[in-house]
């Protein structure tokens, strides 16, 4: 609706000065409420309408950055002295002294006080009340715990950023066996792990070469990367010096590592010189110089080696059991062992199935290789000497686990049951005698008590999927490391109950393993009776008779016949009785039967003796 | 002259190791151990006395705390307040 005002002026009046004057009030424009139009609208009853008069708050979250707290100590200086004493001027405070000591109250105070004091150290002097009032008893709560470990760490070579377990993405995405563990020797927060690919020829191309040395404080991120020319295979730190670490290559090759001077190998051993084959077993020697280390390969050498000095080794040994230190007969080594208590002494696992216990101060190479054991139908995976009894070790392969006695070389003390998986890798516990464990390719550890129970082992634990295939407990006996074939190690704790000493164990250990050693020799002595028996007796035989095959058959010839001979006779003179009992029709043909087919059989038997 | 015979016959008691009379401010006045050990020894059991007095005194205000004892591995240490001195003994009991 337009509403229009119209103003007119006549051109000769425009410019002319404003008359301004009163007006009434006009109505220009009335517009009525039309009624119509209310029918277009709705009536809404209630209306709820809103108005915001809030401040405005937004919502933010913050992480802080992680905290390093540290424990210190305070130390106390000299104070409360009063202010006009210097506490460094000694006659100051002396005279100080003397002065406190004069006063009265002083001397009622200490005198009162000191007879309360000794009041209580007399008390103290009579009777001691924290002593151990019932020892025995506690010992028997212990025992009825029943044995568990529980998993206290998992380091994964996969690990993202979300999950608590910690799971990082490894870049690679190939994941390789941990195939070794080693603690550090003092502080037991680290752990070193190599981590190789032992598939034969699964080389994949971009499979990263590094190895781990992992802080248990931050599972996140290994503390330390190592990176050798080709994967570790195994690596171990040197028990002295807990920087310096030595690592055995897939190529062959050896390399050490200092953890001050980063991840690059400080110096590695040549080609030429070096193994051939995967290094499977490294260890330090105890030398007073702590550089020393030997190392073991399949390719059927054992090489010592001085580190300050990589370029060759100091001493080779071939691992050949016809003692002629030909390679081509050696045996593969696929396990080491060495005891600091015995130093010349060492034993090696070989691929075979056979122990070689060797001596290293031997004066020739051929006497260098004092014994061998097999007995294993595959390889001795892992070998360990207990640690309470040194002549007592334990070899770990196929689906076994078999305890041998140095002086039995034919067969082991005592053994396993066979499993249904392979097992891959064991060790004795440090703390209990007769304790060991064991890991399985099914992915299960199991702790065995041999004094507790022989047959089964005392704890099996599932500790993952894929096969276990590396083992490591530490020194207090308390936590084992495993590491799996994807590259996962796992930690446990094992309960008290498995890793504290009992009463007498160390003793009841050794007399069964005396006892199981007797057994095998007296074993022995009966089969090596037996055998020199028949062996007498075959020689006695053959003085007699000097038996040519020929005159043999026609000896087992003549015997048979003789049998058959009598066996017809023997019916011939039954049939006389039968032919009484029965009716005797066509009897003349049955022994006329009998007759002839005895002469068929004696015509044969001139035709073969022809022949 | 008293006073040096009660702290010498404490002194020569069986398992004594040190005995420390300190003031109100914490300052020793007479001990039988070196000087800074004494001196860690004063503050730490001064503070550690008053916490006790008043926890003994917050629990119940009329009751006082007359004599503390703190057993450790290696031996025991006692002390004996008052208002204004305190007697530390180091002591190592008859095992």
């Amino acid at each position: 609706m337009e509403i229009i005002y119209a103003y007119t002026r006549r051109r000769s009046e425009f410019g002319r000065p404003c008359h301004f004057s009163d007006r009434a009030a006009e109505v220009d424009v009335d517009i009525p409420p039309d009624p119509s139009m209310a029918s277009a609208f709705v009536l809404r009853n209630p209306v709820d309408s809103y108005v915001q008069h809030t401040s405005t708050v937004s919502e933010h979250e913050v992480n802080t950055e992680r905290v390093e707290v540290q424990s210190r100590g305070v130390n106390h200086v000299e104070g409360g002295w009063p202010r006009d004493i210097d506490p460094q001027d000694v006659e100051q405070t002396i005279r100080f002294r003397k002065k406190v000591e004069k006063d009265e109250n002083y001397i009622n105070t200490i005198t009162h006080l000191g007879t309360l004091m000794e009041h209580c150290i007399k008390q103290n002097n009579a009777i001691d009340i924290y002593e151990e009032y019932f020892g025995e008893e506690e010992m028997a709560e212990v025992d009825d715990e029943p044995p568990s470990a529980k998993t206290i760490n998992v380091i994964s070579m996969l690990t993202a950023c979300f999950d608590v377990l910690l799971l990082k993405r490894d870049p690679n995405g190939t994941k390789r066996t941990a195939t070794h563990l080693s603690w550090h020797p003092d502080t037991y927060k680290k752990l070193a792990v190599a981590y190789s690919s032992l598939e034969f020829q699964q080389n994949v191309k971009d499979m990263s070469f590094d190895s781990y040395i992992w802080d248990l404080e931050n599972p996140n991120k290994p503390e330390l990367v190592l990176k050798p020319t080709s994967p570790l295979v195994i690596l171990e730190y040197n028990p002295k010096d807990s920087h310096v670490l030595v690592g055995g290559c897939y190529n062959g090759q050896m390399a050490y590592w200092d953890t001050r001077k980063g991840g690059l190998p400080v110096e590695v051993s040549a080609v030429e010189v070096s193994h051939r084959d995967p290094v499977y077993g490294a260890i330090w020697l105890p030398s007073k110089t702590g550089m020393e280390c030997f190392s073991a390969s399949t390719d059927g050498q054992v090489l010592w080696w001085d580190i300050r000095k990589l370029s060759e080794p100091t001493e080779r040994l071939v691992l050949d059991i016809t003692r002629q230190g030909l390679l081509e007969n050696a045996l593969g080594a696929v396990a080491l062992e060495f005891e600091p208590t015995m130093p010349t002494k060492f034993m090696v696992g070989t691929e075979q199935g056979i122990v070689i216990a060797c001596n290293r101060k031997a004066k020739t190479p051929p006497e260098k290789i004092t014994s061998t054991y097999s007995g294993h139908h595959g390889p001795v995976y892992a070998l360990a000497r207990n640690p309470f009894c040194p002549k007592v070790f334990l070899t770990v392969g196929d689906w076994t686990a078999r305890i041998w006695s140095e002086e039995m070389k034919e067969s082991p003390i005592m053994q396993t049951k066979y499993h249904l998986s392979y097992l891959t890798d064991g060790c004795w516990s440090t703390v209990r005698p007769g304790v060991f464990f064991t890991t399985r390719s099914d992915g299960v550890l199991d702790v065995w008590d041999f004094l507790f129970k022989q047959k089964d082992p005392s704890l099996s634990l599932k500790v993952c999927d894929e096969p276990l295939s590396s083992l490591q407990l530490q020194d207090n006996g308390r936590v084992v490391g495993c590491g799996s074939k994807l590259g996962t190690v796992s930690l446990l704790e094992i309960s008290s109950g498995l890793c504290t000493l009992q009463r007498n164990e160390k003793t009841l250990a050794t007399a069964m393993f005396e006892r199981e050693t007797k057994r095998e020799k007296i074993l022995e002595a009966r089969h090596r009776e037996m055998r020199l028996k028949e062996r007498a007796r075959s020689e006695g035989r053959e003085s007699k008779v000097e038996e040519k095959p020929e005159e043999v058959l026609d000896r087992v010839r003549r015997e048979f016949f003789q049998a058959v001979e009598a066996e017809r006779q023997r019916r011939v003179r039954e049939e006389p009785q039968r032919r009484r009992d029965k009716v005797p029709v066509g009897t003349g043909g049955a022994p006329a039967g009998t007759e002839g087919s005895a002469s068929a059989f004696q015509g044969q038997d001139r035709a073969g003796e022809q022949a | 002259a008293e006073v040096e015979e009660t702290l010498k016959r404490i002194q020569a008691h069986r398992g004594v190791i040190a005995t420390v009379v300190i003031n109100a401010e914490g300052i020793p006045i007479r001990t039988t151990l070196d000087n800074s050990t004494t001196v860690q020894y004063a503050g730490l059991l001064h503070q550690l006395t008053m916490t006790a007095r008043s926890t003994v005194r917050d629990i119940d205000p009329q009751n006082d705390l007359t004599f503390l004892r703190v057993r450790t591995k290696k031996h025991e240490i006692m002390v004996a307040p008052d208002k204004e001195y305190l007697l530390i003994v180091i002591q190592n009991p008859c095992e």
